[in-house]
């Protein structure tokens, strides 16, 4: 089994593309299990074809409630096992003890069998405290991929993340897996992004372009491969899938400085706009 | 090698280093500096309390009726439930809930989703309940982690029920030990309830006693003496106390002051704001209360109050002395090490002082600088910032309450003589070659007993079981082993037989091991006897 991480600046496409790519490693016939690490819940509403599911933490709310695992979990396209792990309400409580607390959860419950290919955690924006830290501590995934864009702070974002993953690197067994490029149609995009995944150790593991079909999947509750299975897109998740199926490039990522942060936008053009 | 040394020499370098300036042997013609109101160095096993237990255990919990709300898991609530002994009587229209134990006990659910619901439902059902007047809600640890809005649950309650409902952001993280609970307990009793009183003092010998939480009975029997030589007491901060009272202390005209260490911050915002000027007083020891009763005489300036104090000394003395007299011979030459809060391992050696006990060790769990050095000392303190990160108010004179009983002229002398709004700290009170130690953790504790031998230790519950295991007596000055009261000069003679029924108690010659004196196997090797 392998467990895996999607973290990225919010915003980005974390969900939309951890669910296409889910499904075209479904199409494949690989059995995938999303964990939703983000208090909205929406991470998994284009492989259920919308929000259906009760999430962990709510049925922890409602004591004395026998909690069974059929109840937080629903199979979607593909028959890929959709979880969230739910959360607070803006501004109140502990989204970060939420996940950590909804995760042991599902480790209780069972939801971990053998017969798992791959786990995804799609977890909320930077990793701000412990409990989003929680997918990648020792146990849980083992290879982290990051989306990001051209955009500066896409990848300002990317670098922070790296420092997280670095500091779990040193302790537990994550590794960096590549940089998934979200396109943002920014000029010299795919060599931007290249050069700052070369200059962490790592990879641009695929460059996804830019194309509306995402949104009009999306309005449909569907992700592309669903939604119009012989559209360009849905061939780039399936690319992007099968890289992540074949990838052997792990390493612990070098974070940059700030300053060579900027340098190295600099560099690729960035300041001339 | 000296004792301090002995102690010292086993540590680290960087512990040594830290420790060291924690540990003064007395000496009047040195400075006698003491390092305090630091952290205590992480791994190192010690005595003190959180700020948690410094707001809601000692100032706010002696409140009768305050209906305190403790938010968070079961915990905080629960172990500081009737641990601390303040006392209280029932009184006509006053409710009293000091046997209660409230808390919202939160739940893992609470912690992910927030507990401001559970709190107000928590209110709701007080006041279902109870219909307290005033309700405190004291956060703990997760409760700051989280950050639910305590205050704003405080304001919605005072709409919703028209009561008093106060907010205390207490949690135990904050600041280095109990002392920054006392800190946010003062500011938030005179930010919402002092002042709120329009109960007027009937005679103009109205005082207010400061830091006296009434463990054992003490705070009584400071008022019985008071009342009896005419003082009119307006309110005890907080030992016995309502809240009535503690609104009117603005009425009172001169505020007396137990515990510095906890109360020192109510002490100078109600002199700023009021006009009451504050005296260091103390009620331990007969010495001692003979002094405190002839300043504050002094203070109020009155041919006929001097009279009664003193008639009132004589005759206190007269029934105490002969029992004293007594407890004095079996009780001279021992000799004492005190380890307790901020301000009693000072008041104590003046009550031994009077046993003829000598006191070779004295330390404070959370005493500042001034409680070992004197005030004189705070402007040389450079806060730090674990004290910078406690909120610290001010105030300014009140146009309406603000009132005066002396003149400026007077209360300027009395100032300059260090008269009032003084305290000199324990070190003058030691005798040269005994030592301060700040923050005695228990690795220092064990060390010391066994180097100095004092007779008694005084100190608490959780290091009291290591001396007397070890053989030396030892007496919890938290919470006087269930008797008390130790105050003025019936406390004294009460003091002095429960120490005196502790040393001359056989179990001490007990203690020893068997294998220390015996073999404890026997056994024979080769035909021989082996042992």
């Amino acid at each position: 089994m392998r467990q895996v991480a999607i973290y990225g600046k919010g915003g980005i496409g974390k969900s939309t593309t951890t669910q296409n790519l889910t499904a075209g490693l479904g199409e494949m016939g690989k059995h995938i299990m999303i964990v939703g690490c983000d208090p909205k819940a929406d991470s998994t509403r284009l492989i259920l074809g919308g929000l259906a599911q009760k999430t962990v933490l709510d049925t922890l709310r409602e004591e004395g409630e026998d909690i069974d695992l059929d109840y937080i979990m629903k199979n979607g396209f593909s028959n890929i096992r959709c979880v969230e792990s739910g959360g607070p309400e803006p501004g109140v409580g502990c989204a970060g003890r939420g996940i950590i607390t909804s995760i042991n959860l599902l480790e209780q419950l069972g939801a971990y069998t053998e017969d798992l290919d791959y786990v995804f955690y799609d977890v909320l924006g930077d990793v701000v405290c412990g409990g989003f830290a929680m997918p990648i501590r020792e146990g849980k995934a083992q290879e982290i991929y990051i989306v990001a864009s051209g955009e500066m702070m896409a990848l300002y974002a990317a670098n922070n993340i790296s420092k997280g993953i670095h500091k779990y690197a040193l302790t537990g067994g994550v590794r960096l897996g590549g940089i998934i490029c979200n396109s943002r149609k920014v000029d010299g995009e795919a060599e931007l992004v290249s050069a700052f995944a070369r200059e962490l150790g790592s990879q641009m593991i695929h460059f996804v372009p830019r194309d509306n079909m995402v949104q009009r999947a999306e309005i449909n509750k569907k992700t592309v491969i669903d939604f119009e299975p012989d559209a360009n897109q849905a061939n780039e998740y399936r690319a992007l899938a099968n890289k992540i199926d074949e990838n052997d490039m792990f390493v612990i990522p070098k974070p940059m400085k700030q300053e060579r942060l900027e340098e190295l936008l600099m560099e690729h053009g960035l300041m001339d706009i | 090698m000296s004792v301090v040394e002995k102690v010292l020499d086993q540590y680290s370098s960087k512990v040594y280093k830290n420790r060291k300036e924690h540990i003064v042997t007395v000496d009047k013609n040195d400075k006698n500096e003491i390092a305090t109101n630091v952290r205590t160095i992480p791994g190192i096993i010690t005595q003190r309390g959180c700020c948690f237990a410094g707001c809601k255990g000692v100032v706010l919990g002696p409140i009768k009726d305050a209906f305190i709300i403790v938010h968070g898991p079961i915990g905080c609530s629960y172990y500081t439930w009737g641990t601390r002994r303040h006392k209280a009587k029932k009184e006509e229209n006053v409710d009293n809930y000091l046997q209660y134990c409230f808390s919202t006990d939160m739940q893992e659910a609470d912690i992910v989703f927030g507990g401001e619901k559970k709190l107000k439902k928590a209110v709701q059902e007080a006041m279902d309940l109870f219909h307290p007047s005033t309700i405190m809600i004291c956060s703990t640890c997760p409760v700051g982690l989280i950050g639910d809005d305590i205050h704003a649950v405080a304001r919605w309650a005072e709409q919703e029920y028209g009561i008093k409902c106060i907010a205390f952001s207490c949690e135990g993280y904050k600041g280095v030990s109990q002392s920054a609970g006392h800190h946010i307990a003062n500011n938030q009793l005179v930010r919402y309830v002092i002042g709120e009183g329009d109960r007027e003092s009937k005679t103009k010998f109205a005082i207010n006693i400061l830091g006296e939480y009434n463990i054992g009975g003490d705070g009584w029997e400071v008022e019985r003496l008071l009342k009896r030589i005419g003082y009119e007491v307006i309110a005890t901060f907080t030992g016995d106390s309502s809240m009535e009272d503690l609104k009117n202390a603005h009425q009172a005209n001169l505020s007396l002051v137990q515990c510095h260490r906890s109360i020192n911050y109510i002490a100078e915002l109600i002199e700023t704001k009021y006009g009451i000027p504050w005296m260091k007083i103390n009620f331990i020891g007969v010495e001692g209360t003979i002094k405190s009763l002839r300043n504050i005489a002094k203070y109020f300036n009155d041919p006929e109050l001097t009279e009664r104090t003193e008639a009132v000394i004589a005759d206190e003395l007269d029934l105490i002395e002969e029992d004293m007299a007594y407890y004095k011979t079996k009780l001279k030459g021992k000799t004492a090490a005190i380890y307790v809060g901020g301000s009693r391992a000072h008041h104590y050696q003046f009550l031994l002082n009077d046993l003829g006990v000598h006191t070779i060790l004295a330390g404070h769990e959370f005493g500042h600088r001034e409680e070992y050095e004197g005030r004189e000392v705070i402007p040389f303190v450079k806060p730090d910032a674990d004290s910078k990160n406690i909120e610290s108010i001010t105030v300014s004179p009140d146009p309406e309450k603000f009132h005066v009983y002396l003149s400026e002229e007077d209360l300027n002398r009395l100032r300059e003589e260090k008269f009032l709004n003084y305290y000199g700290g324990m070190v003058k009170d030691m005798h040269d070659g005994t030592y301060m130690v700040d923050d005695l953790n228990h690795f220092e504790t064990e060390e010391f007993l066994k180097l100095l031998k004092p007779d008694i230790f005084f100190s608490g519950i959780k290091d009291k079981f290591v001396a007397q295991k070890g053989g030396t007596l030892s007496r919890q000055l938290h919470s006087y082993d269930y008797s008390g009261p130790y105050s003025c000069f019936r406390g004294a003679v009460n003091f002095a037989r429960d120490v005196t029924m502790g040393i001359y108690t056989p179990a001490w010659s007990y203690v020893k091991a068997p294998w220390k004196s015996a073999p404890i196997l026997e056994g024979t090797m080769g035909g021989d006897k082996a042992c």
